[in-house]
Protein backbone atom coordinates (compact mmCIF):
# COMPACT_ATOMS: atom_id res chain seq x y z
CA UNK A 1 0.00 0.00 0.00
CA UNK A 2 2.62 2.45 1.14
CA UNK A 3 5.02 1.54 -1.68
CA UNK A 4 2.28 1.86 -4.27
CA UNK A 5 1.41 5.29 -2.90
CA UNK A 6 4.98 6.57 -3.22
CA UNK A 7 5.23 5.07 -6.70
CA UNK A 8 2.17 7.06 -7.67
CA UNK A 9 3.65 10.23 -6.20
CA UNK A 10 6.90 9.70 -8.13
CA UNK A 11 4.95 9.15 -11.34
CA UNK A 12 2.95 12.34 -10.88
CA UNK A 13 6.04 14.41 -10.08
CA UNK A 14 7.86 12.93 -13.08
CA UNK A 15 4.88 13.77 -15.33
CA UNK A 16 4.95 17.38 -14.11
CA UNK A 17 8.71 17.64 -14.66
CA UNK A 18 8.47 16.16 -18.17
CA UNK A 19 5.73 18.62 -19.05
CA UNK A 20 7.77 21.54 -17.75
CA UNK A 21 10.83 20.44 -19.73
CA UNK A 22 8.80 20.00 -22.91
CA UNK A 23 7.28 23.44 -22.38
CA UNK A 24 10.75 24.97 -22.10
CA UNK A 25 11.74 23.29 -25.37
CA UNK A 26 8.60 24.68 -26.98
CA UNK A 27 9.41 28.16 -25.66
CA UNK A 28 12.88 27.86 -27.16
CA UNK A 29 11.37 26.93 -30.52
CA UNK A 30 9.08 29.96 -30.47
CA UNK A 31 11.91 32.22 -29.38
CA UNK A 32 14.28 30.94 -32.04
CA UNK A 33 11.73 31.65 -34.74
CA UNK A 34 10.41 34.98 -33.49
CA UNK A 35 13.42 36.78 -31.98
CA UNK A 36 15.05 39.34 -34.25
CA UNK A 37 18.81 38.77 -34.06
CA UNK A 38 21.51 36.25 -33.27
CA UNK A 39 22.08 37.02 -29.60
CA UNK A 40 18.36 37.04 -28.79
CA UNK A 41 17.97 33.67 -30.51
CA UNK A 42 20.92 32.30 -28.55
CA UNK A 43 19.26 33.51 -25.37
CA UNK A 44 16.08 31.62 -26.23
CA UNK A 45 17.96 28.52 -27.33
CA UNK A 46 19.77 28.06 -24.03
CA UNK A 47 16.59 27.59 -21.98
CA UNK A 48 15.98 23.92 -22.80
CA UNK A 49 19.69 23.20 -23.07
CA UNK A 50 20.24 23.40 -19.31
CA UNK A 51 17.05 23.85 -17.27
CA UNK A 52 14.82 21.97 -19.67
CA UNK A 53 17.26 19.09 -19.91
CA UNK A 54 17.59 18.89 -16.13
CA UNK A 55 13.81 18.88 -15.72
CA UNK A 56 13.25 16.19 -18.35
CA UNK A 57 16.01 13.96 -17.04
CA UNK A 58 14.81 14.40 -13.43
CA UNK A 59 11.38 13.34 -14.61
CA UNK A 60 12.86 10.35 -16.40
CA UNK A 61 14.88 9.23 -13.38
CA UNK A 62 11.86 9.56 -11.10
CA UNK A 63 10.01 7.30 -13.48
CA UNK A 64 12.81 4.74 -13.91
CA UNK A 65 13.81 4.70 -10.20
CA UNK A 66 17.08 2.83 -10.74
CA UNK A 67 20.43 4.16 -9.62
CA UNK A 68 22.30 3.03 -12.73
CA UNK A 69 20.04 5.08 -14.97
CA UNK A 70 20.28 8.05 -12.62
CA UNK A 71 24.09 7.94 -12.78
CA UNK A 72 24.07 7.99 -16.60
CA UNK A 73 21.53 10.79 -16.68
CA UNK A 74 23.65 12.81 -14.26
CA UNK A 75 26.53 12.27 -16.67
CA UNK A 76 24.40 13.72 -19.49
CA UNK A 77 23.60 16.78 -17.39
CA UNK A 78 27.29 17.26 -16.49
CA UNK A 79 28.33 17.02 -20.15
CA UNK A 80 25.67 19.52 -21.12
CA UNK A 81 26.67 21.93 -18.35
CA UNK A 82 30.29 21.72 -19.50
CA UNK A 83 29.71 21.97 -23.22
CA UNK A 84 26.82 24.36 -23.76
CA UNK A 85 28.65 27.45 -22.38
CA UNK A 86 31.61 26.65 -24.63
CA UNK A 87 29.40 26.28 -27.68
CA UNK A 88 27.49 29.48 -26.85
CA UNK A 89 30.77 31.33 -26.37
CA UNK A 90 32.07 30.13 -29.73
CA UNK A 91 28.86 31.03 -31.54
CA UNK A 92 28.67 34.45 -29.92
CA UNK A 93 32.31 35.17 -30.69
CA UNK A 94 31.91 34.09 -34.31
CA UNK A 95 28.77 36.22 -34.56
CA UNK A 96 30.63 39.24 -33.24
CA UNK A 97 33.56 38.71 -35.57
CA UNK A 98 31.39 38.30 -38.61
CA UNK A 99 29.38 41.41 -37.86
CA UNK A 100 26.12 39.76 -36.80
CA UNK A 101 26.06 41.61 -33.48
CA UNK A 102 24.83 45.18 -33.58
CA UNK A 103 27.01 46.81 -30.96
CA UNK A 104 24.69 49.82 -30.72
CA UNK A 105 22.06 47.63 -29.05
CA UNK A 106 24.38 46.28 -26.38
CA UNK A 107 24.21 47.58 -22.82
CA UNK A 108 27.70 46.40 -21.92
CA UNK A 109 30.20 45.94 -24.73
CA UNK A 110 33.50 44.90 -23.23
CA UNK A 111 34.83 43.20 -26.35
CA UNK A 112 34.70 46.33 -28.50
CA UNK A 113 36.35 48.33 -25.72
CA UNK A 114 39.12 45.78 -25.27
CA UNK A 115 39.68 45.51 -29.01
CA UNK A 116 39.95 49.27 -29.27
CA UNK A 117 42.49 49.27 -26.45
CA UNK A 118 44.47 46.52 -28.20
CA UNK A 119 44.35 48.44 -31.51
CA UNK A 120 45.69 51.52 -29.79
CA UNK A 121 48.56 49.54 -28.29
CA UNK A 122 49.51 48.02 -31.62
CA UNK A 123 49.37 51.36 -33.40
CA UNK A 124 51.54 52.78 -30.63
CA UNK A 125 49.39 55.58 -29.42
CA UNK A 126 48.80 56.25 -25.77
CA UNK A 127 46.05 54.00 -24.46
CA UNK A 128 43.18 56.04 -23.13
CA UNK A 129 44.09 59.00 -25.28
CA UNK A 130 40.88 59.03 -27.29
CA UNK A 131 39.18 55.75 -26.51
CA UNK A 132 36.32 56.14 -28.99
CA UNK A 133 38.25 57.40 -31.98
CA UNK A 134 39.94 54.22 -33.10
CA UNK A 135 36.67 52.68 -34.22
CA UNK A 136 37.07 54.23 -37.64
CA UNK A 137 40.74 53.37 -38.00
CA UNK A 138 41.46 50.39 -40.16
CA UNK A 139 42.58 47.27 -38.41
CA UNK A 140 46.35 47.51 -38.07
CA UNK A 141 47.06 43.95 -39.08
CA UNK A 142 45.24 44.36 -42.38
CA UNK A 143 43.85 40.87 -42.02
CA UNK A 144 41.55 40.33 -45.02
CA UNK A 145 39.38 37.94 -43.09
CA UNK A 146 38.71 40.51 -40.39
CA UNK A 147 35.19 41.81 -40.91
CA UNK A 148 34.21 45.45 -40.64
CA UNK A 149 33.33 46.15 -37.08
CA UNK B 1 -5.97 5.11 -13.79
CA UNK B 2 -2.53 6.57 -13.26
CA UNK B 3 -1.36 5.06 -16.52
CA UNK B 4 -4.06 6.85 -18.50
CA UNK B 5 -3.14 10.17 -16.90
CA UNK B 6 0.50 9.50 -17.66
CA UNK B 7 -0.34 8.73 -21.28
CA UNK B 8 -2.16 12.05 -21.61
CA UNK B 9 0.81 13.89 -20.11
CA UNK B 10 3.24 12.13 -22.45
CA UNK B 11 1.12 12.97 -25.49
CA UNK B 12 0.94 16.63 -24.44
CA UNK B 13 4.69 16.80 -23.92
CA UNK B 14 5.25 15.06 -27.26
CA UNK B 15 3.10 17.65 -29.01
CA UNK B 16 5.10 20.45 -27.37
CA UNK B 17 8.38 18.83 -28.38
CA UNK B 18 7.14 18.28 -31.92
CA UNK B 19 6.18 21.94 -32.20
CA UNK B 20 9.60 22.94 -30.85
CA UNK B 21 11.38 20.74 -33.39
CA UNK B 22 9.24 22.11 -36.23
CA UNK B 23 9.96 25.71 -35.23
CA UNK B 24 13.69 24.96 -34.97
CA UNK B 25 13.65 23.50 -38.47
CA UNK B 26 11.79 26.59 -39.70
CA UNK B 27 14.57 28.79 -38.32
CA UNK B 28 17.23 26.51 -39.81
CA UNK B 29 15.58 26.92 -43.20
CA UNK B 30 15.20 30.70 -42.95
CA UNK B 31 18.71 31.39 -41.74
CA UNK B 32 19.68 34.09 -42.52
CA UNK B 33 23.21 33.28 -41.37
CA UNK B 34 25.11 30.07 -40.71
CA UNK B 35 25.17 30.78 -36.97
CA UNK B 36 21.39 31.10 -36.81
CA UNK B 37 21.15 27.69 -38.41
CA UNK B 38 23.62 26.33 -35.88
CA UNK B 39 21.52 27.59 -33.01
CA UNK B 40 18.38 26.18 -34.58
CA UNK B 41 20.05 22.77 -34.94
CA UNK B 42 21.16 22.98 -31.30
CA UNK B 43 17.56 23.47 -30.29
CA UNK B 44 16.62 20.56 -32.53
CA UNK B 45 19.20 18.30 -30.85
CA UNK B 46 17.98 19.30 -27.41
CA UNK B 47 14.42 18.57 -28.46
CA UNK B 48 15.53 15.18 -29.71
CA UNK B 49 17.13 14.45 -26.34
CA UNK B 50 13.87 15.46 -24.69
CA UNK B 51 11.86 13.21 -27.01
CA UNK B 52 14.06 10.18 -26.37
CA UNK B 53 13.88 10.79 -22.63
CA UNK B 54 10.10 11.14 -22.87
CA UNK B 55 9.78 7.83 -24.70
CA UNK B 56 12.05 6.13 -22.18
CA UNK B 57 9.92 7.52 -19.37
CA UNK B 58 6.74 6.33 -21.00
CA UNK B 59 7.84 2.73 -21.56
CA UNK B 60 10.23 2.57 -18.55
CA UNK B 61 13.18 1.45 -20.65
CA UNK B 62 16.82 2.15 -19.90
CA UNK B 63 18.48 0.96 -23.10
CA UNK B 64 18.07 4.27 -24.94
CA UNK B 65 19.87 6.28 -22.25
CA UNK B 66 23.33 5.99 -23.93
CA UNK B 67 21.76 7.78 -26.91
CA UNK B 68 21.27 10.81 -24.66
CA UNK B 69 24.97 10.88 -23.78
CA UNK B 70 25.98 10.63 -27.42
CA UNK B 71 23.52 13.30 -28.57
CA UNK B 72 24.57 15.79 -25.92
CA UNK B 73 28.20 15.45 -27.05
CA UNK B 74 27.58 15.42 -30.80
CA UNK B 75 25.50 18.60 -30.69
CA UNK B 76 28.36 20.38 -28.97
CA UNK B 77 30.96 19.26 -31.51
CA UNK B 78 28.75 20.30 -34.39
CA UNK B 79 28.07 23.82 -33.19
CA UNK B 80 31.67 24.47 -32.14
CA UNK B 81 33.00 23.31 -35.51
CA UNK B 82 30.58 25.49 -37.46
CA UNK B 83 31.28 28.49 -35.24
CA UNK B 84 35.01 28.01 -35.66
CA UNK B 85 34.78 28.20 -39.44
CA UNK B 86 32.13 30.90 -39.63
CA UNK B 87 33.09 33.55 -42.13
CA UNK B 88 31.65 36.80 -43.42
CA UNK B 89 28.91 35.94 -45.83
CA UNK B 90 27.87 38.39 -48.53
CA UNK B 91 24.46 39.94 -48.05
CA UNK B 92 21.66 37.69 -49.23
CA UNK B 93 24.04 34.78 -49.72
CA UNK B 94 22.84 32.81 -46.73
CA UNK B 95 19.41 31.78 -47.90
CA UNK B 96 18.01 29.02 -50.03
CA UNK B 97 17.21 30.19 -53.55
CA UNK B 98 13.96 29.60 -55.34
CA UNK B 99 14.06 27.38 -58.46
CA UNK B 100 13.49 30.42 -60.73
CA UNK B 101 16.51 32.20 -59.27
CA UNK B 102 18.64 29.11 -59.67
CA UNK B 103 17.55 28.78 -63.31
CA UNK B 104 18.29 32.45 -63.98
CA UNK B 105 21.74 32.22 -62.39
CA UNK B 106 22.50 29.08 -64.36
CA UNK B 107 21.48 30.77 -67.61
CA UNK B 108 23.66 33.79 -66.82
CA UNK B 109 26.65 31.64 -66.02
CA UNK B 110 26.20 29.57 -69.16
CA UNK B 111 25.96 32.71 -71.29
CA UNK B 112 29.15 34.04 -69.69
CA UNK B 113 30.94 30.78 -70.40
CA UNK B 114 29.79 30.80 -74.03
CA UNK B 115 31.03 34.33 -74.45
CA UNK B 116 34.38 33.39 -72.96
CA UNK B 117 34.76 30.43 -75.27
CA UNK B 118 33.88 32.53 -78.33
CA UNK B 119 36.44 35.13 -77.29
CA UNK B 120 39.13 32.50 -76.77
CA UNK B 121 38.92 31.02 -80.29
CA UNK B 122 40.99 32.88 -82.85
CA UNK B 123 38.88 33.65 -85.95
CA UNK B 124 41.95 33.31 -88.25
CA UNK B 125 42.78 29.81 -87.17
CA UNK B 126 39.45 28.13 -87.16
CA UNK B 127 38.91 25.28 -89.51
CA UNK B 128 37.90 21.72 -89.65
CA UNK B 129 39.97 18.81 -88.54
CA UNK B 130 42.46 17.23 -90.88
CA UNK B 131 40.01 14.53 -91.65
CA UNK B 132 40.09 13.60 -95.38
CA UNK B 133 43.24 15.47 -96.36
CA UNK B 134 45.92 13.91 -94.25
CA UNK B 135 45.25 10.33 -93.61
Amino acid sequence: MDGAFWDGVADVVSAVLLLAGAFLAFAAGVGVVRFPDLLARMHAATKPQVLGLILVLLGLSLRLRSWGAVATLALVVIFQLLTSPVAAHMVGRAGYRTGKVQTAHLVVDELTRDQDAADLEIVGEHPGDEPGSSRDASTPSGDPSAPPR
Amino acid sequence: MTDTVYLVVVITAAVLLGAAATLAVVRAERGPSMLDRTIALDVFTTTLVGAIALEAAFSRRTDTIPLLVVLSLVGFIGSVTIARFASVEPEGEGRIRTPEEVAREDAERRAAEEGERDAATDPDHHGTSADGEVR
